[in-house]
């Protein structure tokens, strides 16, 4: 889409847009480069310059059975994270798209949580959820050992999934409602008229007509769940990784081994990795992207 | 709502108020568990019945993790990131839509780009850039003259480190370029027949209508900057730039000192209050600025 | 005041050319109409004039003064746009006096001449109001004033009417004509409604297809449309366009399954060439001797009516009197008078300069030139 421009210059663009563009090339695209450049070589212990070593680096890291882990777990928070947002935020939208008397208070509550960073909120879920006190603690009190983050990796990373999805659920809400609200009234009318009632009509016309934005939202949601800013800071204050790596998400072992094993280029290499999976995730979100637009 | 149905309704209303509890329960537990006493908040089971100690806890709170200069930091950060990417973001999309150059196609692709790698997978060299701005400079004069320069700056320990780099992605600029998208071809076109040039038009014209466009971007971006974590973690070692998010673990009770849960959660609840605020009182504007930015 | 030469003007995007070459000169003073269908680059033109589209080659010169390099505000051009462009921040005050802001004259001058031209468009009471606050044919009128108060040399418009409702429209076009009649400053208007091309027009320029086909008084157009696009577009119904053959030897001319005798030496200029034979539905005659055609259906106008049918299978349209009893699937036999016949070569499209008979009143009284075959 390109507007019949208006003004012709090129130094006086070029002025606007040059703050911008010196910050981007500082810390964006010579760190990017970095990134590649680290990747490939490797820094002798004792100083010098870095040799070249080719996919050494990846090799390694493939070797290692805790990058695989960190893998698997970052799957899991991702998915999981992913589905139970979509899936809270989706059931509140319908239930809010009613336009039931008093559902406005519910509308403005709904998004609070997102206000939240996550490391404070991973901090007070500590306290929610922990097994000796809170919340959890009568549970354990009956059920002995049923609830303990702080020993059973499976535990932590629910632990840091229910975060991740208290914090986003507020907003998948959002931009369903926004959707739900775009479906012409028209054709729900048209359903009721051919004997839906509202439970049927929200599985056999909204829902179908949402699917570009529950498409979307998983796009955006996959990614945040795997590089996103606050998944670090929720797994480093809620679980430090741990216990036994069982939260170690690949960005957290990207932090870890950088700036606690000082191995830079191990650190890169994982980056690259990173890197190619968020290519992908918004290649798929351009390509369906324009669907998107035919609905709104 | 067409045909209304007791059963629907009924199911309406319990899923609304099951959302209640499962969003808003939090921070009900957070509230009361810091208004009560170190015994209170350790007891089994948890009472959610708030006590009167809120005041005194979120005092102690404050002088644990000295909140005060966090606080201050925090807000000055929040605010610096967000001036800076409402100005830049306003200029740069200004400088993409309204001038035909042939630089304009690379101006909006260098920025497009960057919304594909968000900093923390590129956060080891950004953190090296920072700790040394002049390394790329350095290089590419001794690349160019053969000369080694020693001048270096680091960003460690400051604001300008804490903000700068956090101000060098595309959001904001994109929900700008967006809005002016929707203006009609002829309001510039006016305002040149008026004798108006580029700049005059900026201000006279795109600075009044966007205002509400500011707003919203206002919004996100100074929750954005107030709940930054790993950033500040990597560039502040003196305490005197400590950041909120940074003192959270200061407030941690200590793993053999008493569990005064109600300290550290009267704590949190400080930290958490200035974006929560800003988001209840803008909310249509952030939702607004939410909705527009993905898109 | 100014007067507007164009020379050999062209426009390109990239590799399309839009404007092959205008030449065009307009008298100080001037109301000119640029009149043409979408896309025939009426609007390029206009804009060309103003400064916001580039020049590819060719010149345009305000009085005297080549203008290609020249910003829109050193050229003394006030312009109206279609969707009048106000802007919407601003109350009706600031919109009629920001050129004069950005001008720099001082405000209590800014404020008496805003209050002058709100008073000629008649929106002294509407000063504070917001664009958003005023009606369609209100806009129209703050867009007018914000030209107006410049005092331009050249007035553009740019369809500034076709966003307002019918009987607005002819409202407003009384109005422009007026305000020119007063200013006196050359106006440049272009639309695609050939009504309004009429009657504002003291120069009416028709292009098509990115050149211009005809320029002229109205009337003349009307009456000798230099080509078959220009007969086709002025006039409503459109005129009645057959493809004519000329027999030289026995000199007659053959359309529609019938042959009209001519003149021997115009058959001659004619020669064997492909013709296209034109006349317009008001000049056909209900006579008793002609064309007889099958009626197809019946379009009521109240003051009149057009019959529509076919001839030899190109569609023919006639007016008739009111009185006409006629009804669907009635035969009609209709005079189609030489002197009224327009004559266009088929190949190039242009208008062969022969009048089959000279016009006038006494034309209709000569010997039936036409035989039913």
């Amino acid at each position: 889409m390109d507007k019949r421009a208006a003004f012709r210059s090129w130094w006086l663009p070029s002025l606007f847009a040059l703050p911008q563009i010196i910050l981007i090339l500082l810390f964006f695209y010579w760190p990017a480069v970095a990134v590649l450049r680290w990747a490939f070589t490797l820094e002798p212990p004792f100083g010098g310059a870095a040799e070249f070593v080719g996919l050494a680096n990846f090799q390694e890291v493939f070797a290692d059975p805790l990058y695989w882990n960190s893998v698997g777990v970052s799957l899991a928070f991702a998915l999981c994270g992913t589905l139970a947002t979509i899936f809270i935020g989706l059931v509140l939208a319908l239930a809010v798209d009613r336009q039931l008397p008093g559902s406005a208070p519910f509308r403005f509550l709904y998004i609070l949580p997102y206000a939240i960073a996550g490391p404070a909120a991973g901090m007070a879920f500590r306290f929610i959820l922990s097994p000796e006190r809170g919340l959890m603690a009568s549970v354990n009190a009956a059920f002995p050992d049923f609830w303990n983050p702080a020993k059973y990796g499976s535990h932590a990373l629910i632990l840091v999934i229910v975060v991740f999805a208290w914090k986003w659920a507020g907003y998948t809400f959002i931009f369903l409602l926004a959707g739900l609200q775009s479906v012409p009234r028209s054709l729900i009318e048209a359903a009721a008229m051919d004997g839906c009632g509202p439970i049927r009509r929200a599985v056999d016309i909204q829902i179908p007509l949402l699917a570009p934005t529950l498409f979307f939202l998983l796009v955006i949601m996959m990614t945040e769940g795997f590089v996103g800013a606050d998944t670090y800071g929720i797994v480093a204050r809620t679980t430090d990784g741990g216990p036994n790596h069982g939260t170690d998400v690949m960005v957290y072992r990207i932090v870890e081994e950088a700036f606690r094993g000082l191995n830079y280029s191990g650190a890169s290499a994982q980056s690259l990795v990173l890197i190619g999976l968020i290519m992908i995730f918004t290649f798929i979100q351009f390509r369906f992207i324009e669907r998107q637009v035919h609905y709104k | 709502m067409i045909q209304r149905t007791p059963f629907a309704n009924a199911l309406t209303y319990g899923v609304m108020i099951f959302g209640f509890l499962l969003l808003i329960g939090p921070f009900i537990v957070i509230v009361s568990g810091a208004s009560q006493t170190f015994q209170q908040v350790n007891a089994i089971p948890f009472s959610f019945v708030p006590q009167d100690r809120l005041f005194e806890n979120m005092g102690a709170a404050w002088s644990r993790a000295n909140l005060g200069t966090a606080m201050l930091n925090s807000f000055i950060m929040a605010s610096l990131v967000t001036v800076g990417k409402v100005s830049l973001s306003a200029l740069t999309a200004f400088a993409i839509v309204f001038f035909r150059t042939p630089l304009k196609g690379f101006f909006f692709w260098m920025v497009f780009i960057t919304l594909m790698l968000p900093l923390e997978v590129r956060v080891v060299p950004t953190y090296a850039v920072a700790a040394d701005l002049f390394q790329p400079i350095r290089l590419l004069i001794s690349a160019v003259t053969g000369f080694e320069v020693s001048v270096d700056w680091n960003l460690l320990n400051s604001y300008t480190g804490l903000t700068l780099p956090l101000i060098a992605t595309a959001t904001g600029t994109f929900l700008y370029r967006q809005f002016y998208l929707t203006l009609p071809d002829e309001l510039a076109e006016a305002a040149r027949m008026d004798g108006s040039g580029a700049i005059r038009f900026f201000i006279d014209m795109l600075l009044p209508l966007s205002r509400t466009n500011m707003l919203a971007l206002t919004t996100i971006m100074f929750v954005y900057g107030w709940n930054q974590y790993l950033w500040p973690l990597l560039m502040v070692t003196d305490p005197q730039y400590k950041t909120t998010m940074m003192s959270l673990v200061a407030l941690l009770p200590s793993d053999n000192g008493t569990p005064d849960w109600n300290v550290t959660l009267a704590g949190s609840l400080i930290i958490m209050l200035p974006p929560l605020v800003v988001v209840a009182v803008l909310q249509r504007w952030f939702v607004r600025g939410l909705v527009a930015t993905e898109k | 005041m100014a007067d507007i030469a164009i020379r050999a003007v062209r426009k390109s995007y990239g590799k399309n050319p839009t404007l092959h070459g205008i030449d065009l000169s307009f008298a100080s003073g001037e109301f000119v109409v640029i009149l043409g269908p979408s896309g025939c680059g009426k609007s390029t033109l206009l804009r060309m004039i103003a400064g916001l589209e580039e020049i590819t080659s060719g010149e345009i010169a305000i009085n005297g003064k080549v203008v290609n390099r020249l910003e829109p505000r050193e050229r003394g051009c006030a312009m109206v746009f279609q969707n009048y462009a106000l802007y919407p921040h601003m109350t009706v005050a600031g919109n009629i006096g920001y050129a004069l802001k950005v001008a720099g004259v001082p405000k209590t001058e800014r404020l008496r001449r805003i209050e002058e031209t709100a008073k000629i468009v008649g929106l002294s009471d509407y000063l504070d109001r917001k664009p958003a606050a005023l009606s369609g044919g209100q806009r129209q009128r703050v867009a007018m004033a914000r030209a107006i108060i410049r005092e331009p040399n050249v007035f553009l418009f740019d369809e500034p009417l076709s966003n307002l409702d019918a009987k607005l429209r002819v409202t407003m076009r009384a109005e422009i004509r007026k305000l020119h009649q007063r200013l006196q400053a050359t106006s440049i208007f272009v639309t695609h409604d050939q009504v309004e091309a009429m009657t504002l027009a003291d120069k009416l320029v028709v292009m098509n297809k990115g050149v211009v086909e005809q320029v002229g008084q109205p009337l003349d157009i009307y009456h000798r449309p230099a080509s078959i696009f220009v007969a086709s577009f002025i006039g409503s119904p459109a005129m009645n366009l057959f493809d004519a053959t000329v027999d030289v030897e026995n000199a007659y001319l053959a359309f529609g399954g019938t042959k009209m005798s001519i003149n021997n030496g115009h058959a001659v200029r004619l020669g064997s060439r492909q013709i296209t034979v034109g006349i317009r539905p008001e000049q056909c005659v209900v006579a008793p001797d002609g064309v007889s055609i099958k009626v197809d259906f019946i379009e009521e106008l109240g003051s009149g009516r057009i019959i529509h049918s076919e001839l030899n299978g190109y569609p023919f349209a006639a007016s008739v009197d009111e009185h006409l009893r006629v009804r669907p699937g009635d035969r009609v036999t209709l005079k189609l008078p030489l002197a009224h016949m327009h004559l266009f070569d088929k190949e190039t499209g242009r208008r062969i300069e022969i009048d089959l008979e000279p016009r006038g009143t006494g034309s209709f009284s000569s010997q039936p030139a036409l035989q039913a075959v």
